[in-house]
């Protein structure tokens, strides 16, 4: 073991941090936004809407992320021709694109099944009660259905992110330098790839531990038993009553 | 809770295993199998190429029994070290970086290393001279050549195999290049044909599949063909510094290959040209 190697590496991997970062990111930020629409989809009474969502989660639940990431990258070039012709192919040329692309379409299909199961468990009764007072179907969503889903489905939510930033390091098969692509190109000057994964693997470590603290955080103050929250519904009531 | 004659049983059963390998009559023997038509696999998974025909050849040598094993390039140095297999024939140049963790035959073949690009690249109008360059010994006149070539190519997007003696290069001679490493030379051959790099730098062998393939047509070899210096001596067995012994079993069933004519004999078959070593 070369002590030394660790330290001399570190700086070099520690440039694959912020493409690591804004990969997963991007991707995480995309996929909620394809996740809701999903879950929305995979909810709705039509079979015609429901079946295309429930076969877009199995697809993408099913299949490698490796996989995708290969058929999306080398098999977008098999098509070169055609994407030319309907004018995408300048996305699809684009490694990054592809690999966003591919974290996003994963991350989706399993985000959906995660809010689905948040919306689902919001209980009738809250519902009920948003509708006696006169809330629109949309009022209720925003109001009620989103944040309890939201509440419910964050302990899941959290892994999905971890999982996101271990899953990046698979973009590194396809030319991009993030930290696992920095890692094996020093790995191929130095033949040392014990003391080059110890460090990539204390950055993954790291950016696990941030992501795990923020979830610990938000899952703290959304919770309703939470004295943060406690206290902000008794500023609430105070501030109702000194209203009335 | 093992008693200590468990252990000792433990550790002869060890020592025997290492015992019989020393004295090298079964040799495991790695390579890639992605990079024909050195070595590759076959739609029916199996391993074959110039260099398991040779494996094949060494080992009846060398009166030993072969097991040939497939890994992965960027891990095939560091398993090597790891005591997974015993060699390494995968088309591995022999350079002085590798030889500083581990040890190498005499060379089998050496093959000289050439730019290829679309023939719609840019590159076309220079008409650059298919001269050889010897790397370790280069003239004014072929310096000019590479200056050019290194004008020509600012600017552009370079593929090349990672951990290759040819990204070595490229990050050694050319500028202003923007380097996209690929884990095989199959997926950098992809990617010339989608036209994400416009150019790539690799050994002429290894261009085959590309150049006499379908698309073969679209493409082009730009400028010389490098050998020598940084690009290693020619292709050898890659073996652990401390298995001497098996070392000199190989170059003496090298040696042997080479000056009877098998190793040529071998190369024309699968390159359709004769990259055997000098002897």
């Amino acid at each position: 073991m070369d002590f030394a190697a660790l330290v001399r590496y570190g700086p070099e991997l520690a440039s694959g941090l912020p493409q690591t970062l804004l990969l997963v990111g991007q991707s995480l930020a995309l996929g909620f936004v394809l996740a809701l629409v999903i879950a929305l989809m995979r909810l709705s009474a039509n079979p015609l809407v429901s079946g295309f969502a429930y076969g877009f989660v199995y697809v993408f639940r099913s299949t490698p992320l490796l996989v995708q990431i290969f058929l999306i990258y080398y098999g977008s070039g098999q098509f070169r021709p055609f994407l030319q012709d309907i004018g995408l192919w300048v996305f699809f040329r684009d490694a990054w694109f592809c690999a966003v692309l591919a974290l996003t379409l994963n991350t989706g299909a399993y985000t959906s099944e995660i809010i689905r199961g948040g919306i689902q468990s919001v209980p009738f009764g809250q519902l009920e009660a948003g509708r006696a007072v006169g809330m629109s179907p949309l009022q209720l969503f925003r109001r009620i259905t989103f944040p309890i889903a939201i509440r419910q489905a964050l302990p899941a939510y959290g892994n999905e992110i971890i999982l996101m930033v271990k899953a990046s390091s698979l973009a590194s098969t396809i030319t991009i330098l993030e930290i696992t692509g920095i890692a094996k190109k020093i790995i191929a000057a130095t033949f040392q790839p014990v003391e080059v994964f110890i460090i990539a693997g204390a950055f993954y470590l790291l950016m696990n531990f941030v992501v795990t603290q923020a979830i610990r955080y938000a899952e703290y103050r959304l919770s309703p038993k939470s004295p943060a929250a406690r206290a902000r519904a008794e500023e609430r009531r105070q501030k109702a009553i000194l209203a009335r | 809770m093992p008693t200590p004659r468990y252990l000792a049983l433990a550790a002869g059963l060890l020592f025997a295993g290492s015992a019989t390998a020393q004295d090298w009559s079964t040799i495991r023997i790695a390579t890639e199998g992605a990079y024909a038509p050195w070595n590759f696999t076959t739609a029916a998974g199996e391993l074959a190429g110039f260099e398991l025909d040779l494996a094949a050849d060494l080992c009846a040598r060398m009166e030993a029994e072969c097991e040939i094993v497939s890994q992965a390039w960027d891990g095939i140095i560091p398993a090597l070290q790891a005591g997974r297999y015993d060699a390494i024939m995968a088309g591995m140049s022999i350079t002085d970086a590798r030889r500083e963790v581990i040890d190498f035959s005499r060379s089998y073949a050496t093959t000289p290393a050439i730019f290829v690009a679309p023939k719609d690249s840019a590159l076309a109008a220079a008409e650059l001279p298919e001269i050889r360059i010897d790397m370790s010994d280069v003239t004014d006149e072929q310096q000019a050549v590479i200056e050019q070539l290194r004008d020509l190519t600012a600017g552009m997007i370079v593929g090349v195999q990672t951990a290759t003696i040819h990204e070595n290069f490229l990050r050694e001679y050319m500028t202003d290049i923007d380097i996209r490493t690929y884990d095989t030379q199959e997926n950098l051959d992809l990617d010339l044909q989608a036209g994400r790099i416009d150019i790539a730098l690799a050994d002429q062998s290894g261009w085959q599949p590309l150049l006499e393939g379908a698309t073969g047509d679209d493409f082009m070899r730009v400028g010389p063909g490098f050998s020598g210096g940084i690009f290693g001596e020619g292709v050898g067995v890659g073996i652990r510094q401390e298995d001497t012994a098996l070392v000199e079993k190989f170059d003496a069933a090298i040696q042997a290959a080479l000056e009877d004519g098998t190793v040529s004999a071998l190369a024309i078959e699968w390159f359709g040209f004769d990259s055997a070593a000098i002897p």
